[in-house]
C-alpha cells in the first residue's frame, strides 16, 4: 500500500519548479503575454534538458521508466507557474509514438523525447496550443484513429487573439498535408492517449488552483484593513478554508487517475474523464475565489491573477467541458 | 503508487478469516445466548490480538504493536462477516485512551475492562445549553464536600448521545469559578445512577425520540469521588484535548459514503430518473466529491502506514464529509419528489418500523444538518482549516482569551 508521493517524486517535483523559478517569472509572463511569440525557447529547453519528454518513456526507448504519474506531477508544476509550451502535447505525443508500430512514425521519437521537435494537440477542436511553432500535431486521422501531421504543407495557421496567453492558441486548417499513422480506430490506445491527456491537464488545473490558493493566503496574511491583517477576518477565511478544502483533496483524485492509468486499471477510463470535470471545476470555483479574495488589486493586469483564470477557461473547455465528461462518466458507470 | 495492501497483509486476512468462520457461529441463536456468544467471541478475538490492540493486556486489551494495515484488514474481514468489533462508542473512542494516557491506576483498573466488555456505557458530559461552540465556557459547578472526599456536582449537560443507557459520564465542571476560563476546569467521572441526577430525552428535529436519541442531565448535588477526578484539579480542559491516535487511520468513512453514493444512484433508478441528463450531471459532480475524499482517505491511510506526516490534510475530512452529505441530501430530496411530502413509519433513524420507500431518505436529507453541528460546528472547522491549515491569524474574539 503506497498511496502519497516519494522522496523521489518530490525531489522530481522541485527540480521543475526550481527551473521554472529561474526561467519564468512573472516579469517573462507579462512580456511573453503582451508579445507575439506563440512560444518561449529558453523555458522550453530548460524543461526539455530536465528529461521531461522522455520522462514518461520505458528506459528501452531512451526514457526514464517512469509513469503518467510523474508526468502529472510535472504538469502540475507547470500549472502552477502558468508555464509556456505545449508540454502536455509533448508528453502526450510521446507515450503514443512509443506505443506506435509504425517505423516511420517511430523515427519521430528521438526528436519528440528530447524536446528538439515540438508537439501540439491539435483534436476535438481547431484551436490549437503554439501552432505556429509545433512540427507536429496529434490528431485525429479522420476514421477515429489517431495520428501526428506534420506542419508545412497542408497546414494552414491563423493567427487568433488567444485567450490563454501562456499558451497562446491558433486556428489551424488541415489540408493534405503529411501524416504519420498512429493507431487506428478500434486500437484501445486511441482511448488510452485521450486519457492520458485528459489526466494531464487535470494536473495542469490543479497545480494552478493551488498556487490561486497560495497567493490568496499570502495576500490575507499581509494586506491590512481596519488595522487587521484581512485574513483575520472569518468571512475571508472561511472562503479561504474552502478553497484549500476545494483543492487539497481534489489532489488525490488527479494522483488516482494517473495511477489508474499506469496500473491499466479497468476504471482507468473513467477516473481520467472524472478527474478532468472535477479538477477543472475546482480550477474554475479556486480562480474566481482568489480574485474575490484579493479585491482590486486581483482585478488589474498587472497582478497577474488573470493569467491563471484565463487558463482555468482554456483548461476547462480543452478536449471537453466538465459537463460532457460528467456525461461520459455516467455513461461508463452504466447508469 | 500501489493500492494493495501487501503479501504479509493478505496473508495475514487468510489468517484473519479463518478465525472468523471458526469463531463467530451465531446460526440462530437470540436474547442470552447471542449476548453470551458475542462476548464468547469478542474474548477469543482479544486473544488473538484482534479487538483492543491500544489496550494493555492487564485491563484486557490485546496490546498490539502499531499497525494500520493489520487494523485495516481486521476491520475489513469483521465488516464483510458482519462479525462483532469492539462495542466503540464514547467509551472506547474517548474514556479508554483518556484514561491510558491520563488516568490513574485505579481508575484503569476500575473502568477499562467493563467499559471494553460493554458493561460500562459512557456519556460525554461537555454540552451545556448556551455553551454551544465556547466549550470551555462550562458552568456546571463542582464544589468539595465538607470531609473533602467527593465532589458536589450541580449543573445542567446536553447532547449525550446514548444517554438513556449511559451508566456513566466523564465531564467538565468548573471548579475554581475564579480561575481564567480554561484553567478553572476539572475533567470528572460520575456514575449515572443516583438519586442526583435526572436524564431526559431531547426530541429532535427527524422526529426521533425516545431511547435511542440524545439527552439532557440535571445534576442536582451528584456526586463523585474524588478519586474519580482524571488529572489535576483545574486542569480539565487540558485532559479532554487527549486524543487517540493509534491506529485511527482507516478508510471506513469514505467506504460509508461511497456505499451513501451507491444508495443514491439506485435511488435515480428507482424513481426512473437515471435517464435524466440533469440528473446523470448532478450525480457525477457529486461523485467527483465522493471520489476525492475517497482517494484523500487512501492518502491519510498510507501515510499512517508509513509513519509520515500527513500535514494539514486531517483537519479537512469532517468538513468535505458534511459538505457532501449536503449535496446528497439536496439531489436525494429532487429525486424522491412528492414521496417527501410524507415520513415513513418509525421516523427518525433507528429502532423498529415497517417496510420503507424512498421516503426514508429524509432521515440522510434531514440528518445531514445534524453533521453541520454535532462534534465542531462547520464554521469552527472552517476556523480550523484557516487557522491551523492555512496559517492565517487567529479570530479576535479567541486570541482575545488567550
Amino acid at each position: 500500500m503506497h498511496f502519497h508521493l516519494t522522496a523521489e517524486q518530490v525531489a522530481i517535483q522541485d527540480a521543475v519548479r526550481g527551473t521554472l523559478g529561474e526561467c519564468w517569472g512573472m516579469e517573462r509572463l507579462h512580456a511573453f503575454a503582451d508579445g507575439e511569440a506563440d512560444f518561449d525557447a529558453e523555458s522550453w529547453q530548460a524543461l526539455m534538458a530536465l528529461g521531461i519528454g522522455a520522462l514518461a518513456l520505458p528506459e528501452a526507448e531512451g526514457g526514464a521508466g517512469l509513469g503518467l504519474l510523474d508526468a502529472a506531477l510535472v504538469c502540475e508544476v507547470a500549472g502552477e507557474a502558468a508555464a509556456p509550451g505545449p508540454l502536455i502535447g509533448q508528453i502526450v505525443a510521446a507515450l503514443a509514438v512509443a506505443q506506435c508500430q509504425d517505423a516511420a512514425t517511430r523515427a519521430l521519437l528521438p526528436g519528440i523525447a528530447s524536446g528538439e521537435t515540438v508537439a501540439t494537440i491539435a483534436l476535438d477542436s481547431n484551436l490549437v496550443q503554439c501552432a505556429r511553432t509545433a512540427q507536429l500535431f496529434l490528431a485525429d486521422d479522420g476514421a477515429g484513429g489517431l495520428c501526428l501531421i506534420a506542419a508545412g504543407e497542408g497546414v494552414e495557421i491563423e493567427a487568433v487573439s488567444a485567450t490563454d496567453r501562456s499558451r497562446p492558441v491558433s486556428r489551424v486548417t488541415f489540408g493534405s498535408a503529411k501524416t504519420y499513422p498512429l493507431f487506428v480506430a478500434g486500437d484501445p490506445m486511441v482511448q488510452r492517449i485521450r486519457d492520458a491527456a485528459l489526466v494531464l491537464i487535470a494536473a495542469d488545473a490543479l497545480g494552478g488552483a493551488q498556487h490561486c490558493t497560495d497567493l490568496s493566503v499570502e495576500y490575507a496574511k499581509t494586506r491590512e484593513q481596519f488595522g487587521q491583517p484581512i485574513g483575520r477576518f472569518q468571512g475571508l477565511k472561511h472562503q479561504l478554508a474552502h478553497m484549500m478544502l476545494d483543492v487539497e483533496p481534489a489532489r488525490a483524485q488527479v494522483w488516482y487517475a494517473a495511477y489508474g492509468w499506469d496500473a491499466g486499471l479497468p476504471d482507468a477510463t473513467r477516473a481520467a474523464a472524472m478527474a478532468k470535470a472535477h479538477l477543472c471545476e475546482v480550477y474554475t470555483r479556486t480562480t474566481r475565489a482568489a480574485i474575490a479574495a484579493h479585491g482590486g488589486i486581483g482585478y488589474t493586469w498587472e497582478y497577474g491573477l488573470n493569467y491563471w483564470f484565463r487558463r482555468s477557461v482554456h483548461n476547462r473547455a480543452w478536449l471537453g467541458s466538465p459537463a460532457q465528461h460528467r456525461a461520459r462518466a455516467a455513461q461508463l458507470a452504466g447508469w | 503508487m500501489d493500492l494493495s495492501y501487501g503479501e504479509a497483509a493478505e496473508a495475514f486476512r487468510k489468517e484473519v478469516r479463518g478465525f472468523i468462520k471458526a469463531a463467530w457461529q451465531p446460526g440462530e441463536l437470540r436474547g442470552a445466548e447471542l449476548k453470551d456468544h458475542i462476548r464468547a467471541f469478542r474474548r477469543a478475538a482479544i486473544e488473538q490480538g484482534y479487538l483492543y490492540r491500544s489496550v494493555p493486556k492487564r485491563y484486557g486489551g490485546s496490546e498490539q504493536p502499531v499497525d494500520v494495515i493489520r487494523a485495516q484488514v481486521i476491520r475489513e474481514e469483521f465488516g464483510r462477516a458482519r462479525a462483532p468489533m469492539e462495542v466503540g462508542g464514547n467509551g472506547v473512542n474517548m474514556t479508554v485512551p483518556t484514561l491510558l494516557e491520563k488516568g490513574t491506576e485505579e481508575q484503569r483498573e476500575l473502568f477499562i475492562r467493563p467499559t471494553i466488555e460493554g458493561d460500562y456505557i459512557w456519556g460525554q458530559g461537555y454540552s451545556e445549553p448556551g455553551s454551544g461552540s465556547d466549550l470551555a465556557s462550562v458552568r456546571t459547578k463542582a464544589e468539595l464536600s465538607a470531609d473533602g472526599s467527593k465532589w458536589i456536582v450541580n449543573g445542567q449537560k446536553i447532547w449525550t448521545s446514548q444517554g438513556m443507557q449511559a451508566t456513566h459520564m466523564f465531564m467538565l465542571v468548573r471548579t475554581e469559578p475564579d480561575a481564567p476560563k480554561h484553567d478553572g476546569i476539572t475533567y470528572l467521572l460520575m456514575d449515572l445512577n443516583q438519586p442526583g441526577v435526572t436524564r431526559r430525552p431531547i426530541r429532535q428535529m427527524t422526529g426521533e425520540q425516545g431511547s435511542h436519541t440524545f439527552c439532557e442531565f440535571f445534576f442536582d448535588n451528584a456526586e463523585a469521588p474524588v478519586s474519580w477526578q482524571v488529572g489535576e484539579r483545574g486542569q480539565g480542559w487540558y485532559v479532554s484535548r487527549t486524543t487517540l491516535k493509534h491506529e485511527r487511520a482507516s478508510i471506513g468513512s469514505a467506504d460509508g459514503l461511497g456505499s451513501q453514493f451507491r444508495k443514491l444512484v439506485e435511488l435515480a433508478q428507482e424513481m426512473g430518473r437515471i435517464g435524466d441528463p440533469l440528473v446523470r450531471d448532478r450525480l457525477a459532480e457529486i461523485e467527483g466529491r465522493v471520489l476525492s475524499h475517497r482517494y484523500t482517505s487512501f492518502r491519510l491511510f498510507s501515510c499512517a502506514a508509513a509513519g509520515e506526516d500527513p500535514g494539514a490534510v486531517p483537519l479537512l475530512m469532517k468538513l468535505l464529509l458534511t459538505e457532501i452529505g449536503h449535496d446528497i441530501a439536496l439531489l436525494a430530496q429532487d429525486l424522491i419528489g412528492e414521496e417527501g411530502m410524507t415520513e415513513p413509519l418509525g421516523a427518525g433513524g433507528r429502532g423498529p418500523r415497517g417496510p420503507r420507500g424512498p421516503n426514508k431518505w429524509l432521515d440522510q436529507i434531514m440528518g445531514s444538518l445534524g453533521n453541520s453541528i454535532a462534534g465542531g460546528a462547520s464554521n469552527i472547522q472552517r476556523n480550523i482549516i484557516g487557522e491551523r491549515g492555512l496559517g492565517l491569524p487567529r479570530d479576535l474574539a479567541m486570541s482575545a482569551e488567550k
